[in-house]
């Protein structure tokens, strides 16, 4: 799941064509008074700070500036800011729109249905989960078909357009389903979609492209996405590793089995802090990093349940007290192992020899783990 | 009778002289499943566990009248193996490989779905009729043959529940474990007819997580339309939003697909939803009791 910023949305809305305000992005305030000094970015202009996090508006992360002095405080004001946790180091400039409406177009995923839909609403320029569902229309769209004129025509209606703007909306909707299919988008969506005269501009780009298909998409692998910088190391390294708010480090392996492991943790008083999938490997250095990687997020307690099938107890059991050997013994920390399938006696031989105790049952593991955290167990 | 797979099943392994590939066909026929050929282009002629290895699907068919796939191949060529089994008039394909983009899952999806065949998977352990067949990864040893039907997104965690259903001393009718991936081709609401006809299943368990609406679809047909009794865990209560919890489908986004709406219109529908995965198995035991005394 990469997320791009806006000003990176909106570069690829340009390579498909997808109709944009006049704009620049800027690192700095003497950049930005740059661009407008230039005739780059017109003036009045609207400044937005480059962060993933929403509700821009409201934050003071959007500001508006007629003059270059005003475009020059804007910029340093916004660039100042750390908006929801996150650091403001891009802003993006852009001619000022007298806008007549804003109107809702997106394309994503539905699951449930097993197809791309089309999701249309006149409501634009608020949050689409705040719109009424009758206001808001939902096309499947058949992923060999393609978008078919039909649907565009629906969504105009939809969107009460007519006239130019409705050929406007012919020519916006192609470009941005081309940018959904072609780029292996999860989300693409325009809010707001601005209607300005008979035209249409995208004032906004919400862009989620997904992490599988990086093999066809090398060109977002570098993207920063909203990830901590330990699960940027830990993406790299194919671990799947999310940090959350507690101080109970998690190794699970199978997404399921380490998500009901941080269930009944939090049953017992427990507080979760790192979520670490092992998935199926059986490679011990594989597992001494992981390992290695969770000794960094700095627990208070690990918490190690392993049910063995293609993963080997005795695998994960050498990877982990080779690990154990490798962390300074101040910063070392209690852990709790459950490990049990496949080749479980062995693995529980390879523990004991390292004065660790498999506890078998997960209840008694997880009240153990809740305990050596002083949380209530 | 059992759901999908029985004694007639004939395994084709498609990416068969892969690591995966070769230890999990050596597991298979541990398990009596009959697997007949193996496929990787450009390998035909060699065996792999005295499983024959062709260059296409379509040699594999012709040659073993092979009748069931389960595909390794990695992520990146997932698509063409499925086209190319689909093609070769193969109607059950289990696809255990992980990280298959969505949209490539989606063309996969529609093409076998209108040339009549299913698929399982991507990113899923697989399917297991314990006395008869296994096409996939489940550990063998987790099984009993018994009464119980399992269906599940996840891998791990449904051996753990299996487990702990074969330790308490029932038996597994199917197991299904369906994947992970917010794509998938065959959803609980799919499997859940399968499991009403089925002769040999007397309870349903089934095991989800956060993230979509399969567990809400699910549960709004059991209260319609499925008279065996279910008991079902879900996963990811603890689970913050906007994360996705390593399965790519298993996230909690704008506030939609968390565990708590999942749980709520599973009980609503009748369901018994264990609060920790080691009740499940006492949970089972306790239905399957009161249903016998009826």
């Amino acid at each position: 799941m990469v997320k791009l910023a806006e000003w990176r949305g909106k570069q690829l809305f340009r390579k498909y064509d997808v109709p944009l305000p006049r704009g620049a992005v800027a690192r700095s305030a003497d950049e930005a008074a740059g661009l407008v000094g230039s005739g780059k970015v017109p003036l009045p202009c609207v400044i937005k700070a480059q962060v993933l996090a929403g509700g821009r508006g409201k934050g003071g992360a959007v500001k508006f500036a007629s003059t270059p002095e005003e475009v020059r405080t804007a910029a340093s004001s916004i660039l100042g800011l750390e908006f929801k946790g996150e650091k403001v180091r891009e802003i993006l400039l852009e001619e000022k729109l007298p806008i007549a409406r804003e109107l809702y177009v997106s394309f994503t995923l539905d699951r449930a249905a097993r197809d791309p839909i089309l999701i249309a609403s006149a409501r634009g320029g608020v949050e689409i989960e705040s719109v009424d569902d009758r206001e808001i229309d939902r096309q499947l769209i058949d992923p060999f078909a393609g978008l078919t004129g039909y649907e565009k025509r629906r969504a105009a209606k939809v969107l009460g357009i007519t006239g130019n703007a409705a050929k406007s909306l012919d020519r916006l909707l192609d470009a941005l389903w081309k940018v959904f299919a072609l780029e292996d988008a999860e989300l693409v969506e325009i809010n707001p979609l601005a209607v300005v005269g008979d035209r249409l501009v995208a004032l906004d780009a919400k862009v989620i492209i997904e992490d599988d298909a990086s093999f066809r998409h090398p060109e977002y692998a570098e993207i920063r996405d909203d990830r901590t910088p330990l699960e940027e190391i830990a993406r790299e390294k194919q671990i799947a590793f999310v940090q959350l708010d507690g101080n109970i480090g998690v190794i699970a392996n199978g997404a399921g089995l380490t998500m009901a492991t941080l269930d009944v943790l939090k049953e017992f008083g427990g507080n979760p802090g790192v979520f670490l999938d092992l998935g199926g490997t059986d490679d011990p250095a594989k597992v001494a990093e992981a390992f290695l990687l969770m000794a960094q997020a700095k627990p208070k307690a690990v918490f190690l349940n392993i049910f063995g099938g293609v993963t080997k107890c005795d695998t994960v059991a050498r990877g982990l007290v080779e690990a154990m050997g490798q962390v300074p013994p101040h910063e070392r920390f209690p852990l709790v192992a459950r490990i049990r399938g496949n080749h479980e006696t062995e693995g529980i031989a390879i523990l004991r020899a390292a004065g660790i105790t498999s506890v078998p049952s997960l209840k008694e593991s997880a009240q153990a783990v809740v305990a050596a955290t002083g949380g209530r167990a | 009778m059992s759901v999908l797979v029985d004694h007639q099943t004939r395994v084709v392994v498609q990416g068969i002289t892969g690591h995966q590939g070769t230890t999990h066909t050596r597991q298979m026929k541990e398990f009596g499943t009959q697997v007949v050929a193996g496929v990787t282009p450009g390998k035909a002629g060699a065996t792999v566990e005295g499983v024959p290895v062709f260059d296409s699907v379509r040699d594999a068919v012709e040659r073993t009248g092979a009748n069931a796939s389960c595909i390794f191949v990695p992520a990146p060529g997932a698509k063409d193996a499925l086209i190319e089994a689909v093609d070769a008039g193969i109607r059950l394909c289990t696809i255990v490989t992980e990280h298959v983009p969505f949209h490539d899952m989606l063309v996969m999806y529609h093409y076998a779905k209108s040339r009549g065949a299913r698929i399982i998977g991507p990113n899923c352990p697989g399917i297991a009729a314990p006395g008869k067949a296994k096409v996939g990864i489940i550990p063998n040893v987790v099984f009993r043959p018994g009464r119980v039907g399992v269906i599940s997104r996840s891998g791990t965690l449904t051996y753990e529940i299996v487990n702990g259903i074969t330790e308490h001393g029932l038996g597994e009718s199917t197991c299904i474990g369906l994947g992970g991936d917010p794509v998938v081709g065959t959803t609980f609401l799919d499997a859940l007819p399968m499991f009403e006809t089925d002769h040999d299943t007397d309870l349903l368990v089934m095991v989800g997580e956060i993230g979509g609406t399969a567990e809400e679809d699910a549960a709004e047909y059991i209260g319609k339309h499925f008279s065996k009794p279910v008991v079902a865990y879900i996963a990811g209560r603890a689970a913050p939003e906007g994360k996705r919890m390593g399965h790519a489908g298993a996230i909690i986004s704008r506030g939609k697909g968390t565990a708590a709406t999942k749980v709520a219109a599973l009980e609503a529908a009748g369901v018994t939803v264990a609060r920790f995965p080691y009740d499940v198995a006492e949970l089972v035991a306790a239905k399957l009791a009161k249903a016998s005394q009826r």
